[in-house]
């Protein structure tokens, strides 16, 4: 594997990070999103 | 149309996508590591260096963006032609993913621009038609947001979409016109070496998928909190 | 008098009446005239270079201003309902009232094209291609933005939703008829640009009725 993208890199980098964290981001909204609605259906399915 | 419909029904798509959300998901992931992998071990280019690695993320976030706006309209079609709830549900989910997708698009574009054509933004044909992109699905959200009656709202996004879509090859074309008729730059020729194609189809594939997955999930999630509404209304009468 | 002429006289006084929603999409046309000229500087060499889109721009906002009320008047007192029950079909009420914007706002905008094209230095081939290019493109303003306008009807608050809307799916309009002129100030002729204009206008003015007609009954209930 190659990191070194020589003179390029200062806009290579911050592509790729923007990348990730809005991939990641969209990814744990879903999940964290997920997660809530089943325990709030848990509780109501409970009573 | 029945194999459809049979998955159009909210209970049937909780047990399909059950089995499924966790396939597209570990795809997914091989498919990102993968493509990433070989992206970073590719020689670079001798024309653009190191920027052809822009190239694997840039693209793919483009395709996605294209494909969600694409399940939205379909999504459209089903709901305004049969009515059906579930696809109400599922054109309304894409659409927070797919704006994501066309912001990345536009980013990536913008930080590729900069040392090909020594500016951040050009007004190129392709970035232009998604800067365009990025505010159909701005606005199909403000609909859907401002209608407060779920029914009416779904049906007026459903609306707008599928105008949205008699419009978008008719605004592709005309910003290609206009970017002749302004002599704008280019986008960096067509051809991809074969070295390049291999990441750059595994890096699409992992986004579409990526896509899939969040998408799935996003509707298994509202048809739960649907359930729970119910249940409270029940409970409250 | 047939329904249709009815409802499309009705809705022309309405906009025409001193007040009215012309005036004001004209006042506003010819603001944006004087207020880009201070923005940008008085170079009349510039100005005649951007006059085109500065115009085109500023006609489609003008429109737009008064869009938001297309539906949204009737819708609130009743009348629509009404109108929904009469032998009119509701492609035909929503064709009248697009064709009523359009003689009360395009149309007029058009008209006074020329007068500002003169604050912009515009050589007189490239005037009349300005308002060529609004008389062709101008309609297909008021078609894409009854579509808006019924989606909205029902939102107090409609008239900040709407630009979003129908704005994205106007930039070919913009795009061929400030080409156009463009064009003719490069001397290089402007007749394909202004068929590209005039084809996307006729497939708006065709098929938005039955978009609007849908969603104004969406609206009402149906």
């Amino acid at each position: 594997m190659n990191f070194d993208l020589g003179p390029y890199g200062v806009y290579i980098w911050p592509a790729y990070g923007v990348s990730a964290v809005a991939l990641i981001g969209i990814t744990l909204w879903s999940v964290i999103g997920w997660t809530k609605a089943r325990a709030a259906l848990a509780k109501l399915e409970q009573k | 149309m029945n194999w459809l419909f049979r998955y159009a029904n909210p209970h049937n798509f909780m047990r399909l996508s059950n089995v499924l959300l966790p396939i597209t998901a570990v795809a997914t992931a091989l498919c990102l590591g993968v493509g990433l992998y070989l992206g970073f071990t590719v020689p670079p280019d001798y024309q653009q260096g190191s920027t052809v690695l822009l190239l694997f993320i840039h693209v793919p976030a483009d395709v996605a963006a294209e494909a969600a706006y694409g399940a939205i309209a379909i999504c459209s079609l089903l709901s305004l032609v049969w009515r059906h709830p579930l696809s109400d549900i599922a054109g309304r989910a894409a659409a927070p993913f797919g704006a994501v997708f066309t912001a990345l698009g536009l980013i990536t574009g913008a930080l590729w621009g900069k040392p090909m054509w020594g500016t951040y933004w050009v007004w190129d044909a392709r970035l232009t038609s998604f800067l365009l992109l990025l505010f159909l699905f701005f606005g199909y959200m403000a609909l859907w947001n401002a209608i407060e009656d779920e029914v009416r709202a779904a049906r007026a996004a459903a609306i707008l979409a599928l105008v949205g879509v008699v419009n978008i090859p008719i605004i592709k074309f005309s910003v290609d016109w206009w970017s002749t008729l302004h002599q704008g730059e280019s986008i960096v020729s067509g051809k991809i070496a074969p070295v390049y194609l291999a990441p750059l189809l595994i890096m699409m594939l992992g986004y579409i998928l990526l896509f899939v997955s969040l998408w799935m999930l996003r509707i298994r999630t509202v048809i739960l909190e649907r359930r729970a509404r119910t249940l409270m209304q029940r409970s409250a009468a | 008098m047939s329904p249709f002429f009815t409802l499309l006289a009705r809705d022309i006084k309405l906009a025409a009446r001193s007040g009215g929603s012309a005036f004001l999409a004209l006042s506003f046309f010819a603001l944006v005239a004087t207020l880009v000229p201070l923005g940008v500087g008085a170079d009349l060499r510039l100005l005649a270079r951007v006059g085109g889109g500065v115009l085109w721009v500023g006609a489609v906002l003008a429109a737009l201003l008064s869009l938001d009320r297309l539906f949204q008047g009737d819708f609130e007192d009743g009348s629509l309902d009404l109108i929904a029950l009469s032998p009119l079909p509701l492609e035909l009420t929503a064709l009248a009232k697009m064709l009523a914007h359009w003689l009360s706002t395009g149309a007029a905008l058009t008209l006074l094209s020329p007068l500002l094209a003169l604050l912009f230095n515009l050589p007189p081939a490239a005037t009349l291609t300005l308002f060529l290019s609004l008389l062709l493109g101008t309609p297909a303003v008021s078609a894409v933005g009854a579509i808006g306008a019924s989606l909205t009807l029902s939102l107090k608050r409609g008239g900040l939703i709407l630009p979003l809307i129908i704005l994205p799916l106007l930039s070919p309009a913009v795009i061929f008829g400030a080409g156009a002129v463009s064009l003719t100030l490069d001397r290089l002729a402007s007749g394909g640009a202004l068929g590209l204009l005039a084809a996307f206008s006729a497939g708006a003015v065709l098929l938005s009725p039955f978009a609007a007609a849908a969603s104004v009954r969406l609206n009402l209930g149906g």
